[in-house]
């Protein structure tokens, strides 16, 4: 039985939840816990179940099998309108009808009226909130004049005037262009720390949820690959498909050789499987690759082929004879010029870290049999 | 607009006169489309006032003064007014199952709701007499029941009913599946009923679409002809609605009449037009907004 401390009180607990539509299956026995005051992203490509979860929760759709629980009861025999939920949909949904501050003011106008506030009440939270969402003298606008970023804070403040106790963003900044969505993502994240509401936000975009969130669930066919802190996601991914799908990565087939698990020149000690599996995949970032590594060390002898100069940092594409494979590297901007980077030039390159699966066959649909986080010994430095 | 026109460097736009093949060709097309609406539909319809009013005032208002005429006024109101708010509900409910829903056999109810449309309305009319006349499969059971339907005032607006059916759901179809369900989602998230999303949310967003339905269905169902006359029967002063009164008194040769009543009817479809030009006009803007992609 799950314990129930003081702390969590308001934990919400998904379990076992599945949701089939007719051609695939959108929700696939996914469980999750989420702290109180917590902010969650809900990571994946279109058609992971993100989507669906956040419907779920927010009672627009139901289900099959599985269930929700808040502090112990059932979440998900409460209507819609019961569960004080805020939701902002991805392109907001803003009555189009109404006023900045009608929009605003609907939840508390709907309200039976014995627990309506009166409408001077309501006028004042609507001020407070437009205030707070930086939009104060916008109230008699129509939601056709105002921009992009405008609407998404109108839905925010529109969301947050119920008082929720969950607040759910469907892709927040999907809809905006760059400027504006970095400039609302700070924001975002500041609002959270002030108003302490637990948070769940959907989103595509690795960069937005390992920047913003607290945790990050990495969704793929309906399933959870992975949850954890940003960090985690990034330095140690579960899978295959969270090495993929979260930042740039280099795909190495490994094969068993003598014993050592290694692709070309480079072999790695210490695998942990004692050479029962003759295949493997290691993922290495483009930042986790050195390269002057020591003779005395294995590594690929590669040439520098290209320097993409990126601002801050810099992506080399490096082409390693041998293998008949091109690698990415990252390194930071000023230390081109330091190492004296040329196309052309020779390095000795070898992974500093990797992830290592091991597959029961190689190709494609191979299956995972294992994973090994792995460290080069005395790592060389870029 | 690109051809004739181009852009300075301050911005404004210069227009630059057309070439004059060009010039010729676009004063043809556009006299060719006056001329044609000149000869098939202003002069029909100048026709009309010219001849009701062919032996002045005082005959044109003794016609109409009639008993038989006011009745049929009478009947013809009587029809729209029972017609048209059953459509409303109709059209909304089959609307709102079109566009929010998924079922089996919908692309069927879709092409249910056109049959009207496609349907000659003599046929939409003889249906009603197979149905409920004397000879019909519920005739005699009604008969024994003493409830008239063909050849009475029910028989007459359940053929309007048939006849407008498609007005208002098609008008609203195409609308509610662009606008989508997210503002009725939102509503109901944020705490609102059943009904306070329907008279909150979705009815302001279908307004203006649901207004045309209703003034194009009015005006069809004051017009209507083919299958009213089929449950009529022609009873005068009881069963006769205004088309089939102008009808009738054309074959009794009695054209003042005749001409007299179909002006009213082409007033009251004009009338009909003038509201709906005004509203677009008054409402432009708004009407604009409520347009899908207008958000």
């Amino acid at each position: 039985m799950r314990q129930v401390d003081t702390e969590t009180t308001m934990t919400l607990e998904l379990s076992h939840l599945s949701r089939r539509f007719t051609d695939f299956a959108a929700l696939d026995d996914v469980s999750l816990s989420i702290a109180p005051g917590e902010f969650l992203a809900l990571l994946g490509p279109s058609g992971s179940g993100k989507t669906t979860l956040l419907r779920i929760l927010a009672g627009l759709d139901y289900p099959d099998s599985g269930s929700v629980d808040l502090d112990g009861q059932n979440f998900l025999a409460a209507p819609a309108r019961e569960r004080k939920i805020g939701l902002v949909f991805q392109h907001y949904a803003l009555f189009r009808h109404l006023t900045v501050a009608e929009n605003v003011a609907f939840g508390l106008r709907v309200r039976k009226r014995r627990l309506r506030p009166s409408k001077k009440a309501i006028a004042e939270r609507v001020e407070q909130l437009l205030q707070r969402v930086q939009l104060d003298g916008f109230g008699h606008r129509y939601p056709t004049q105002l921009s992009g970023g405008q609407r998404q804070r109108v839905a925010l403040a529109r969301a947050l005037a119920v008082e929720p106790s969950l607040l759910l963003l469907d892709e927040p900044f999907g809809a905006l262009d760059a400027q504006v969505r970095l400039t609302l993502r700070r924001w975002l994240r500041e609002l959270h720390e002030d108003l302490e509401l637990t948070t769940i936000f959907v989103t595509h975009d690795q960069e937005e949820a390992l920047e913003l969130a607290d945790r990050v669930a990495v969704m793929n066919r309906g399933r959870i690959e992975q949850v954890g802190t940003p960090e985690a996601i990034y330095q140690q991914p579960a899978t295959p498909f969270v090495c993929e799908f979260i930042g740039k990565v280099n795909k190495l087939p490994l094969t068993l050789s003598g014993g050592r698990l290694g692709m070309g020149e480079w072999l790695l000690d210490g695998e942990p499987w004692n050479g029962e599996h003759a295949h493997a995949v290691a993922y290495v970032r483009p930042e986790h690759l050195a390269l002057d590594v020591p003779e005395t060390q294995p590594a690929w002898s590669a040439r520098l082929r290209h320097v993409y100069l990126a601002g801050s940092v810099a992506h080399l594409e490096l082409y390693v004879p041998s293998l008949d494979h091109t690698l990415e590297a990252d390194i930071a901007g000023e230390d081109v010029a330091k190492l004296g980077l040329q196309p052309g030039a020779q390095l000795r390159v070898a992974p500093r870290s990797a992830v290592v699966f091991a597959m029961d066959k190689s190709g494609e649909d191979a299956a995972v049999q294992g994973r090994w986080v792995w460290q080069a010994k005395n790592a060389p430095h870029a | 607009m690109t051809a004739s026109s181009t852009t300075s460097a301050t911005g404004i736009r210069h227009r630059r006169a057309p070439h004059w093949p060009r010039k010729i060709g676009r004063s043809l097309l556009i006299l060719a489309a006056v001329i044609f609406l000149a000869v098939f539909l202003v002069l029909p319809l100048s026709v009309v006032f010219v001849e009701a009013f062919r032996q002045g005032m005082h005959a044109y208002l003794s016609t109409i003064k009639q008993p038989e005429a006011l009745s049929a006024i009478r009947l013809t109101l009587l029809v729209a007014v029972i017609a048209v708010p059953l459509n409303i509900v109709f059209g909304i409910a089959a609307a709102w199952a079109m566009a929010r829903f998924e079922f089996r056999g919908k692309a069927l109810l879709g092409a249910f709701i056109d049959l009207p449309f496609s349907i000659s309305p003599v046929i939409s009319g003889l249906v009603y007499v197979l149905l409920f006349g004397a000879q019909g499969w519920f005739g005699p059971w009604l008969q024994a029941h003493h409830v008239k339907i063909i050849f009475a005032v029910p028989g007459l607006v359940l053929a309007t009913i048939f006849i407008t059916l498609p007005f208002i759901a098609r008008e609203l179809i195409p609308l509610m599946q662009a606008q989508g369900s997210d503002e009725e989602e939102a509503a109901r998230v944020l705490g609102a009923g059943g009904w306070q999303m329907f008279f909150r949310v979705t009815l302001p967003n279908i307004r203006w679409a649901l207004l045309y339905g209703v003034l194009l269905c009015n005006a069809r169902a004051m017009g209507e002809f083919g299958a009213v006359s089929v449950v009529s029967g022609h009873i005068r002063g009881l069963t006769t609605t205004m088309p089939l009164e102008v009808e009738m008194r054309y074959n009794e040769y009695d054209y003042v009449g005749a001409f007299a009543v179909a002006s009213l009817l082409a007033l009251l479809a004009l009338l009909t037009l003038a509201i709906k030009t005004l509203l677009e006009w008054r409402y432009g803007d708004e009407i604009a907004a409520h347009a899908p992609g207008g958000h």
